[in-house]
């Protein structure tokens, strides 16, 4: 029986920590993913689970021995935000071509500088190529679910890959929200016992990992992590139909808002989806046809489910929660409209900028981008491709 | 634990752990210390071997083939400590559920790139939690790997190729990191300094105390480099011996906290013994750099007098 509660999102990922019970964290303290190792060494402390907790002096290190724990054979994560992923990618690159299916729970974080403690997506999409599988969630709730999830895809067979959940700081990780949790036996049986195939504590086989490899061979490694991505879609649709079934929740790649029928769409990631929903409703009161577009999965990337849902709009607004300086589009920006082209569908798309270091977006904003996707339908002119939302007035690119 | 006896032709004819065909320089002193250390777990004893990137691992493990005979992870240049803390905590948490029933011991290797400097945080922070684990430094003084720059260990006024001698340059310029110090001041259970003497009776007994020993073990070991050092692969013996009878090298141990000293040379030898047969420092032989030769031995006298002082 589902479990109603309140909690914040750190706390829902620390509940789950303590429902899946996993057998070691190593963590470094950053805001605002602190709290999650606070609650796993009160859990420990009061001998409520079997983890055991690395203090370690760095990031780094949380990664290394995250690394180090999961190659042994033990079930293995760890928490971060921000520069505190910036300090671990490196070791994202090594644990993803080491095939180790560790889960990081990523509290987003801007990065530095100028230093900002609160939310955008920088922390993630900096480290999108690094080979890990990434899950973004809206609220609370989605935040649970998704780490539940995390383990059974990362530890398929097919799959093998570690994965990173986020969620946006403060907003999900320190709000408050009503949300259903599943009892602990249910989600015992739905992760299951871990039993990796090839670890360095088994005793009947030895193991080597982490080899130099020369250009007679790194290339495969590469592409069989490429193979295990292209699987992963497959699994993490099996994994949400398994959780569907035991919540009635469901989970996709991403998830259409009012799309049916939509004309103007908005293609979002993370907690602004909520805000967006909201400018979705009041303007559909008002008899216009507008949609949103939730990405859920961003790798692997779900290039022809996005590009098919997108087939019948007449404007797309892409909003990115993170800069990438190519002085032309966001991360977001760039997959889709990409994914478009490969659909050779030349529908008229903005990329905008919203939500960097914290900036508040609001239902106003949003309904000015769907009031721009309007004009930019009937007239085809775009005035600004790439367009920073919320910006403060006398703040302008001559400056 | 260490036994009372130590029989040379005994301990050499233990199955090698570090298999014959790896990739490392001939005359190597890090192959010679990875042989040596290995060679003191005991017969049957499980074990995971953890490895800093550098001449070991890229030389050792390179892919499809390994040289060791036990599980072996490399992660990269400054993470062997926390890696293989890691490694060593997952062994508890499993072997507490019962999922692994043999015993494992944790040892990781790293140079002194790895170790003094990138890995300085990482391996702090290994040993001030206190795993049961040893971390070996093979110590061979600079970044051989990337063709000898300098590093932290690497003695004052060596000739470096980031530290090159040259018309105003006398090479490094500052003096060496006391890391087997900077250890035990970490208050780990076991911390010993070593390097190849005749029998190989102290690095043989001190891995033996390390790996045996509970807790935190951290090993320096002087591994000379022939290439890096510029002396005849034959001779690495010699150089050892006269590291330590110069007193350049000394061998201690601190056994939960008491210092010893493990070798006092009958005749302590003029460190221009040691420096003479060796090209990094074929400059302090030339007039110019003659006072030199002097501070250099005013430096070693004072770092020997207060390691005396400690074992006391």
């Amino acid at each position: 029986m589902a479990i109603r509660e309140r909690l914040s999102g750190n706390e829902a990922v620390a509940y789950a920590i303590k429902q899946v019970n996993p057998d070691v964290m190593p963590a470094f303290p950053i805001t605002p993913s602190t709290e999650i190792p606070q609650y796993v060494a009160n859990y420990i402390a009061n001998n409520e689970i079997d983890t055991e907790f690395i203090h370690v002096e760095s990031e780094h290190s949380a990664m290394s021995a995250t690394i180090g724990a999961s190659a042994a054979g033990a079930r293995a994560i760890t928490a971060t935000s921000s520069c505190g992923m910036a300090l671990m990618w490196e070791e994202l690159y090594v644990a993803a071509s080491n095939r180790l299916p560790i889960v990081l729970a990523l509290v987003n974080r801007a990065l530095s500088g100028p230093i900002n403690i609160n939310a955008d997506h920088s922390d993630s999409m900096g480290a999108r190529d690094s080979g890990w599988i990434q899950i973004y969630a809206e609220s609370n709730q989605e935040v649970y679910d998704n780490f539940i999830q995390a383990f059974p895809i990362a530890e398929d067979k097919r799959v093998h890959l570690p994965v990173m959940v986020c969620q946006d700081g403060f907003i999900t990780s320190h709000g408050v929200e009503n949300i259903l949790l599943a009892d602990d036996a249910e989600v015992q049986k739905f992760v299951g016992e871990y039993t990796p195939e090839h670890y360095l504590l088994n005793a009947s086989e030895k193991m080597a990992v982490g080899p130099y490899a020369v250009s007679n061979y790194y290339m495969e490694t590469k592409r069989a992590q490429r193979q295990a991505m292209i699987n992963a879609r497959a699994v993490i649709l099996e994994v949400a139909a398994r959780f569907e079934q035991m919540t009635g929740r469901k989970y996709g790649f991403f998830e259409e808002y009012r799309m049916e029928d939509a004309e103007y769409a908005v293609v979002i990631i993370g907690s602004a989806a909520g805000t967006c929903k909201a400018a979705v409703d009041e303007i559909r009161s008002t008899g216009k046809k507008v949609g949103l577009i939730k990405i859920r999965v961003f790798r692997p990337f779900p290039e022809e489910e996005i590009a098919k849902a997108l087939s019948k709009v007449k404007a797309i607004a892409i909003m990115d929660r993170s800069e990438m300086f190519a002085a032309t589009s966001g991360p977001l920006g760039a997959e889709v409209r990409a994914a478009l082209y490969q659909a050779k569908n030349c529908v008229e798309v903005v990329n905008y900028f919203y939500g960097l270091g914290g900036r508040d977006i609001t239902i106003s904003d949003f309904k000015t981008v769907y009031s721009n996707l309007e004009t930019i339908a009937d007239t085809h002119t775009i005035t600004d491709m790439y367009e920073y939302i919320g910006l403060r007035k006398e703040q302008t690119e001559e400056v | 634990m260490e036994k009372t006896t130590y029989n040379f032709k005994e301990v050499m004819s233990k199955p090698e752990r570090l298999a014959p065909g790896h990739r490392m320089c001939a005359g190597c002193g890090g192959t010679i210390t990875v042989r040596t250390v290995l060679r003191a777990l005991e017969e049957g004893d499980k074990a995971v071997i953890g490895n800093a990137t550098g001449c070991l691992e890229v030389s050792s493990f390179m892919y499809p083939y390994t040289a060791y005979e036990d599980s072996y992870i490399h992660n990269a240049f400054e993470n062997a400590g926390a890696t293989l803390s890691g490694v060593e905590t997952a062994y508890h948490v499993l072997k507490k559920k019962g999922k692994i029933k043999d015993n494992f011991k944790f040892i990781t290797f790293g140079g002194d790139g790895g170790t003094y400097d990138i890995g300085f945080q990482s391996l702090s922070g290994a040993m001030e939690r206190g795993h049961d684990m040893v971390y070996v430094c093979y110590d061979n003084g600079a970044y051989m790997n990337t063709g000898t720059q300098r590093s932290s260990a690497t003695p004052q006024y060596a000739d470096t190729t980031t530290t090159p001698a040259g018309k105003v340059s006398a090479g490094k310029v500052q003096i060496r990191k006391d890391l087997a110090a900077i250890m035990a001041e970490h208050h780990i259970p076991y911390v010993g300094q070593s390097t190849f003497t005749s029998n190989f009776k102290d690095l043989y007994t001190k891995s033996q105390k390390a790996i045996y020993m509970p807790g935190a073990a951290f090993l320096n070991v002087m591994s000379p480099c022939p290439r890096g050092w510029g002396y005849e692969s034959s001779e690495i013996m010699r150089i050892c011996q006269l590291a330590v009878d110069t007193c350049y090298w000394p061998m201690f141990e601190v056994i939960e906290g008491r210092w010893l000293l493990n070798y006092e040379p009958k005749n302590k030898l003029p460190i221009e013994e040691f420096l003479r047969p060796q090209r990094r420092f074929k400059h302090l032989f030339q007039k110019e750099n003659e006072d030199l030769i002097g501070k250099f031995q005013e430096e070693i006298d004072k770092r020997w007098e207060e390691l005396r002082n400690k074992c006391n």
